[in-house]
């Protein structure tokens, strides 16, 4: 187990970890504080705090979910703006696939094809990965933050919208949100491979 | 998501698709979407192309890491591993 290597002093079985999650702390942590450096600071911070804390870790969630839990508490303290103050209208980001690609009557005139085939013709995973992570990564927040959580990290709707501050519903509407431009980026890609 | 889900079409489809996977939708919204799928290819395809994204979301390692910042939260650990406060 990661954890029992991580009481141990594993220096390997902390860069895996790290490896892990640390570009999704700093991302995480960037929906709170104003400026990548500041993320990188916080990320850093809660790092540390890991290291020092671990041997206090009680099991009762999982490691993943006691480290964005210890990130987000510092990257709310660090927060530059109150963030209570800044409203979330997710429904201000426009349609999960523009109006373009339908007819009149909404349907689809250039019907989307599944990935794998044309990623198997053209491409091999390497720059669909690369792709895909960098779609996320050029999200604005709070889409950012819940692409994170959620899909890369694999956490629950429930665990993320606890963790942001957000319902469950606002927690979804925003992830279909930013679903909807990593699937574009991807379809981009592929598009442009198979020409 | 309030949707009139009477012979949904592929627009009105896909805005469901997170609620669909996340399997919130009503049971009315749900079977309104699921009998679209069975008529529509390219909406099946949508779907597929999401789930292949997540799958790829998913996947992520030390290679995605600057190995300089790396370096320093190692250095970090050395440090401060044998100090617990």
């Amino acid at each position: 187990m990661l954890l029992e290597k991580l009481l141990a002093g594993d220096e390997d079985a902390f860069r895996e970890l790290v490896g892990r999650y640390h570009t999704s702390l700093v991302r995480v942590a960037r929906y709170h504080v104003d400026s990548d450096a500041a993320a990188e600071d916080v990320a850093q911070d809660t790092w540390l705090a890991v290291v020092r804390g671990v041997h206090r870790f009680e099991g009762r969630s999982s490691l993943k979910t006691w480290l964005f839990k210890i990130l987000v508490n510092r990257a709310r303290t660090a927060g530059d703006r109150d963030r209570k103050q800044v409203p979330i209208d997710p429904t201000l980001a426009g349609p999960t696939v523009a109006a373009s690609r339908f007819d009149a009557k909404g349907a689809w005139t250039d019907p989307p094809t599944p990935f794998t085939e044309l990623v198997e013709q053209h491409l091999d995973d390497a720059p669909v990965a690369a792709a895909v992570h960098a779609a996320i990564r050029d999200l604005p927040e709070p889409q950012q933050a819940v692409v994170t959580l959620r899909d890369v990290q694999g956490l629950s709707t429930y665990e993320v919208s606890a963790l942001l501050g957000l319902t469950e519903g606002n927690v979804r509407v925003i992830l279909h949100r930013g679903r909807a431009k990593v699937r574009e980026a991807l379809e981009g890609l592929v598009r442009g491979g198979r020409r | 998501m309030s949707v009139f889900t009477k012979d949904l079409v592929c627009q009105q489809a896909v805005e469901l698709v997170t609620d669909y996977l996340e399997d919130v939708l009503s049971r009315r919204e749900r079977r309104a979407f699921e009998s679209h799928l069975e008529a529509c290819d390219g909406c099946v395809a949508f779907v597929e192309q999401v789930r292949e994204v997540l799958v790829v979301s998913g996947t992520v390692g030390p290679e995605d890491l600057d190995p300089a910042t790396l370096d320093g939260l190692v250095a970090l650990y050395r440090e401060h591993r044998d100090d617990p406060t």
